[in-house]
């Protein structure tokens, strides 16, 4: 329990770190902005509470808002994911199989799984956020191809970390 | 009261959802001016819409009284233009010398009408026998020859372009000071005058410079152009050369007029000599 916390606070803060410090600088063609710190949210484990999984996604979203300079941008869009993903858990996982598989990470839940649910998750975010950010229909084409591009960039990265600390099943 | 409590507890996450989402949003649309705006006022861009188009309909209703509105003050601008005022000074530019006395001044004029497309082409000025132009004076610009005076009034004068059928300026090759006549025809084109006359002894170069020679109304040396083809048409005894013009008559700007002081002495003495002799041509 102790080890699940300790992890968790340095993950939010070394993906704060990276989000605000490298990956807001880095925008390809000016279309594709990828925002990962989200994987945050995704690898809560499954039996964290909903009010502690809605009130760490609305302090994480303010925290990359107070830093994007957005307040509540942010925290509206990882609500939301906050939403969806207990709603996909609720879908595809069996209560009962919680206590063999602390955390939705890729490593235990396996690819073909934590694919669909990074995409599913990362897609609604995105979207929510930057039809948000924009407010306004007239410039839909351009909001959803930086949208679409967007969440490629932030699967391939979330993805990518999931290799990164892959645990083979033995050591679990 | 159970029920409602029981309920909630299995809908946790959806009511969870709404608050916080609810509260991020207040606190998005408040704190940023561009969603405040736009939230507020997105009822209104149906009726703007609405109102832009009638507006449209109504200025083109109104389209005769607008034009009629400009054009009066259109032409009450214009007649403010520094174009539409006459300049009244015209600088005169002679040189104060003991040794040389002065036989040619200059005064600058500007363009102001101008033809090079006819057979027979004229040059407007804005300099007139008020400023001391006279008939039959030379015309110059920075570039070389552009025509004589033929007529003044008070403040214009009308200038015979070089490009014109009647005339006829001695000119010189400049590396045998060979002297010939430079006449145009409307077939040459605007860019080329033709250099007749020329001794069938004399060898000309061709880009040889031709100048006015001192024989003509103009300061001996003025540029006319260079020799851009030897053996042009006609000629019988003569050489007839095609002479690239070195004044691109089409962008006249500003002029010279040039007053030759001793003009009116030759011109007396030539023509008592002409009344004595009446068959000599000169």
């Amino acid at each position: 329990m102790i080890r699940t916390l300790i992890i968790n606070v340095i993950r939010f803060v070394a993906l704060v770190f990276l989000q605000v410090f490298l990956l807001k600088n880095l925008t390809l063609y000016n279309l594709s902005t990828p925002y990962p710190y989200i994987i945050f949210i995704l690898l809560l484990p499954f039996e964290t509470p909903n009010v502690l999984l809605f009130v760490l996604s609305f302090i994480l979203g303010l925290t990359i808002d107070a830093f994007y300079d957005t307040p509540g941008l942010h925290a509206a869009a990882c609500v939301l994911l906050a939403m969806v993903r207990v709603m996909f858990i609720s879908i595809t996982v069996q209560k009962d199989g919680f206590d063999n598989e602390p955390e939705p990470t890729l490593s235990v839940m396996g690819f073909r799984w934590f694919f669909a649910y990074a995409s599913v998750l990362t897609l609604c975010h995105h979207f929510f956020l930057f039809n948000l950010e924009v407010f306004r229909i007239s410039e839909i084409q351009y909001t959803l191809l930086r949208f679409l591009l967007s969440s490629v960039f932030t699967i391939f990265l979330m993805l990518i970390s999931g290799f990164l600390f892959f645990r083979s099943k033995e050591r679990k | 009261m159970r029920n409602l409590l029981i309920f909630i507890s299995k809908y946790n996450a959806f009511f969870l959802f709404l608050i916080f989402e609810i509260s991020s949003l207040v606190i998005y649309i408040k704190y940023n001016s561009f969603q405040k705006a736009t939230f507020i006022n997105s009822s209104n861009q149906v009726t703007g819409n609405i109102y832009g188009r009638v507006n449209k309909l109504n200025q083109y209703l109104a389209l005769r009284e607008s034009n009629d509105s400009l054009m009066a003050e259109n032409s009450r601008l214009r007649g403010q233009l520094a174009s539409s005022f006459y300049a009244d000074t015209a600088a005169k530019h002679t040189v104060n010398d003991t040794l040389y006395h002065q036989q040619y001044t200059y005064i600058a004029a500007k363009v102001i009408n101008n033809s090079v497309n006819r057979a027979n082409n004229y040059i407007t000025i804005n300099r007139g026998s008020n400023e001391g132009i006279a008939k039959d004076m030379g015309v110059i610009c920075s570039s070389g020859l552009v025509g004589i005076v033929v007529n003044t009034t008070a403040h214009f004068s009308t200038v015979r372009s070089f490009l014109h059928k009647d005339t006829k300026i001695s000119a010189m090759v400049t590396d045998t000071k060979d002297i010939g006549s430079m006449i145009w025809s409307d077939d040459l084109g605007p860019h080329t005058g033709l250099l007749i006359d020329i001794p069938n002894h004399v060898k000309p170069r061709l880009g040889e410079p031709v100048v006015t020679s001192g024989f003509s109304l103009f300061p001996p040396g003025i540029s006319i152009g260079k020799i851009s083809k030897l053996n042009a048409k006609g000629g019988g005894f003569f050489l007839n050369m095609e002479v690239n013009l070195s004044v691109d008559f089409s962008r006249l700007e500003y002029v010279y007029v040039v007053i030759n002081k001793l003009a009116v002495e030759q011109a007396t003495l030539e023509a008592q000599q002409k009344k004595d002799d009446p068959d000599t041509n000169n």
